[in-house]
């Protein structure tokens, strides 16, 4: 009894992590979110939250239903693969009014670079250029169109032509 | 781009480990070390180095309450930290660290002290006075019972705690060393030795700090180095450096030998960027000048004041050398590409979250946290205090 006495400063200790462990559940009860761990250890509301949102980004599906011509063009150049909105960004608002939102077009001395300079990092097989070289600085689609990039062979239904592109290959290179 | 050599992927141009996630570890390994060495004399009952016992465990207090700093400064979002505990996710070993913090902390560090001064806050918790009292009341937790038995129970609980506490050091230190030897991504870390080298570098910069700063202290008393006890504590530290030294050997005579396909990149870092702070840094001036020196005043007979000297250089250059391998460590593996074709630079900021002001005032933040520590929880045997308790 009285060695119980004398250790009865260590209950106290042990008490106040019984305590703090009490204190850290109740509290924990409070902020975990309620969903929390419900598919992963993550809040499994937060996938209905981002579902939820408004949609940015149309799809080329959607794109291709008015802009057929651009479509037509594009499917038979090198950039078939590259989707509209990787160029023109997202674009939902636009094809759901296309009357009220009109897109900005693209400045290609930026947009061309992202993809095209040239960089160690890239494949050797994928087409870089220096682009301030390359391009003299004039625009890129002065001489290639955006929608079917290899000069010469598009069917003209976008910016730059193929002849004078032809003219400038010379001073290009 | 200016600092990149040769081929190296665009997420590795910058260090995103910067010189807190040096400090980070070198922290940990001091409390882990002060830790052990307080520990030794527990266990084993060392007489000799008894007046750096209380000092030990204080300055790994101090220096564990400082070693989340860095992370949280590093991460940013203070406010998100506790939510390491409150979700904990068990298979992420950084994410486990808050855990083994925690345990260290509170169940280990702190119970320890707590049993070890629990006489002297009962007394002062007596004849102070004013908010200190009050302090000191509340860390009797309202328990005055200082009987003799009471006291042997406590002696008896704080050997056990000690014993738990010296595996819980090595978890605490191990971890770390585990956090980087894990990476099977960074040929530079990647290795099973890593925790088992941080630990002893660990104990080796405890050991070196708690020496430094008895010395320091008793002089700033105005008292006599006990040398019976200073000697003592640099032939642990000799010896654990000794050991210490020969796995980072044993460790870099494997990679040598086993030249796997990251080797001549490595060996190239070694040989130009690290070339300083390894080579030169960690370990020329931070292993073998310290060993040597230590080596000779465990052969040779040297005055008192040589031995104090030599043990104040050596202790000095244990601590650079430390903190040299951390940084070795942390910023070395970073500073090449895993292609293994090219290098980058780490620009270190001055006054960013993570520049070298911040890192000095984390460095100074601990000693401040000792000093105030030591004010309230005075590590030497005091003697108006005892006068006090027999006047009562
Ligand atoms: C419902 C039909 C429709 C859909 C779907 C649609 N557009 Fe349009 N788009 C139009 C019309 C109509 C115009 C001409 C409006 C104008 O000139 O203001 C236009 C114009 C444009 C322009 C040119 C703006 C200019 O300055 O000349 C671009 C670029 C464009 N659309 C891109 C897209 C992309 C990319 C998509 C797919 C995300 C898309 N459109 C989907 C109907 C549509
Ligand atoms: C490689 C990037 C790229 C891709 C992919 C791309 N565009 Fe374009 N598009 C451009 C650029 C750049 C312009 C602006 C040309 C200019 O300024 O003359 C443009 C212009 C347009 C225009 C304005 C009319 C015109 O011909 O100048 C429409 C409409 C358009 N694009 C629709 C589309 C649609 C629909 C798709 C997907 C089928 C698409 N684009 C894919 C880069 C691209
Ligand atoms: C989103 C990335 C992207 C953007 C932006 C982009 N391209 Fe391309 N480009 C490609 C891809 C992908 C190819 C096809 C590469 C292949 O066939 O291997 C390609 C092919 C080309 C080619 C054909 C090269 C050849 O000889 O095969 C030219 C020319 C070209 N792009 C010019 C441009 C121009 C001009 C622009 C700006 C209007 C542009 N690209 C914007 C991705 C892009
Ligand atoms: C003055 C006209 C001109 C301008 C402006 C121009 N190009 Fe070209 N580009 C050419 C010619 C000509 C070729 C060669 C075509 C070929 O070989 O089929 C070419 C080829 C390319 C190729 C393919 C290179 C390869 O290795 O296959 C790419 C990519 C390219 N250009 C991108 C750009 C980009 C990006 C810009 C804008 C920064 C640009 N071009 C501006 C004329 C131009």
């Amino acid at each position: 009894m009285s060695g119980m006495k004398d250790a009865g400063h260590l209950f106290r200790f042990a008490g106040l992590f019984v305590l703090a462990f009490l204190v850290f559940l109740v509290v924990r009860t409070y902020v975990v979110p309620k969903s929390f761990g419900e598919y992963g250890h993550y809040r499994g509301a937060a996938i209905g939250e981002i579902a939820s949102r408004p949609i940015k980004f149309a799809g080329h599906q959607t794109c291709e239903t008015c802009h057929a011509d651009i479509a037509d063009t594009k499917t038979k150049g090198a950039h078939a693969h590259v989707n509209c909105e990787a160029c023109h960004g997202a674009l939902a608002a636009h094809a759901d009014d296309p009357m009220t939102v009109t897109p900005v077009k693209p400045d290609t001395a930026v947009l061309c670079a992202q993809c095209h300079t040239a960089s160690a990092a890239k494949p050797k097989d994928f087409p870089q250029v220096d682009p301030a070289d390359h391009s003299g600085g004039v625009p890129c689609e002065t001489c290639h169109n955006p929608h079917s990039p290899i000069i010469g062979s598009d069917s003209g239904a976008s910016a730059g032509s193929g002849s004078s592109a032809k003219t400038a290959k010379g001073g290009a290179k | 781009m200016s600092g990149v050599e040769g081929y190296i992927y665009p997420n590795e141009v910058t260090l995103y480990w910067s010189v807190l996630i040096v400090l980070y570890p070198f922290i940990t390994g001091l409390v882990a070390g002060a830790f052990i060495l307080a520990s030794l004399e527990r266990v084993f009952s060392v007489e000799a180095v008894k007046p750096t016992y209380r000092l030990a465990l204080l300055t790994a207090l101090a220096f564990l309450l400082v070693a989340p700093l860095p992370l949280v400064l590093h991460l940013g979002h203070p406010f998100r930290s506790p939510e390491m505990y409150f979700t904990p996710h068990d298979t992420s070993a950084m994410a486990m660290f808050g855990y083994v913090y925690m345990w260290y902390l509170m169940a280990v560090l702190v119970f320890e002290i707590w049993l070890d001064y629990r006489r002297e806050i009962v007394l002062l918790s007596q004849t102070s006075k004013g908010l200190l009292r009050l302090i000191y009341k509340v860390m009797t937790l309202g328990s005055s019972n200082v009987s003799a038995r009471s006291l042997h129970i406590d002696d008896k609980v704080g050997w056990i705690v000690t014993l738990v506490g010296i595996p819980s050091a090595f978890l605490l230190h191990g971890y770390v060393g585990f956090i980087f030897g894990s990476l099977k991504a960074n040929p530079w870390w990647s290795s099973p030795l890593m925790p088992v080298i941080f630990i002893f570098s660990a104990m080796v910069s405890g050991i070196a700090a708690v020496m430094l700063l008895y010395m320091a202290t008793t002089k700033l008393r105005g008292l006599k180095i006990d040398m019976r006890c200073v000697d003592k504590v640099a032939m642990y530290m000799f010896y654990i450096f000794l050991i210490d030294f020969s796995l980072e050997m044993l460790d870099l005579v494997h990679r040598v030998y086993e030249a796997d396909e990251s080797f001549r990149s490595l060996n190239f870092l070694v040989h130009t960027k690290l070339y300083f702070s390894q080579i030169v840094v960690q370990i020329c001036l931070g292993t073998i000048v310290p060993l040597v020196l230590l080596f000779l005043t465990q052969v040779v007979k040297l005055g008192e004041m040589a031995r104090k000297r030599i043990y104040i250089l050596s202790g000095s250059l244990a601590l650079i050398g430390v903190l040299a391998m951390r940084w070795n460590v942390v910023i070395g593996g970073q500073l090449f590409s895993k292609s293994f074709l090219g290098y980058t630079t780490y620009k270190m900021a001055l006054v960013t979250r993570e520049g070298l002001l911040a890192a000095i005032g984390l460095t100074i933040l601990p000693l401040l946290f000792l000093w105030a520590l030591v004010k309230l929880l005075p590590p030497w045997p005091d003697k108006s205090l005892h006068e006090a308790a027999t006047g009562d």
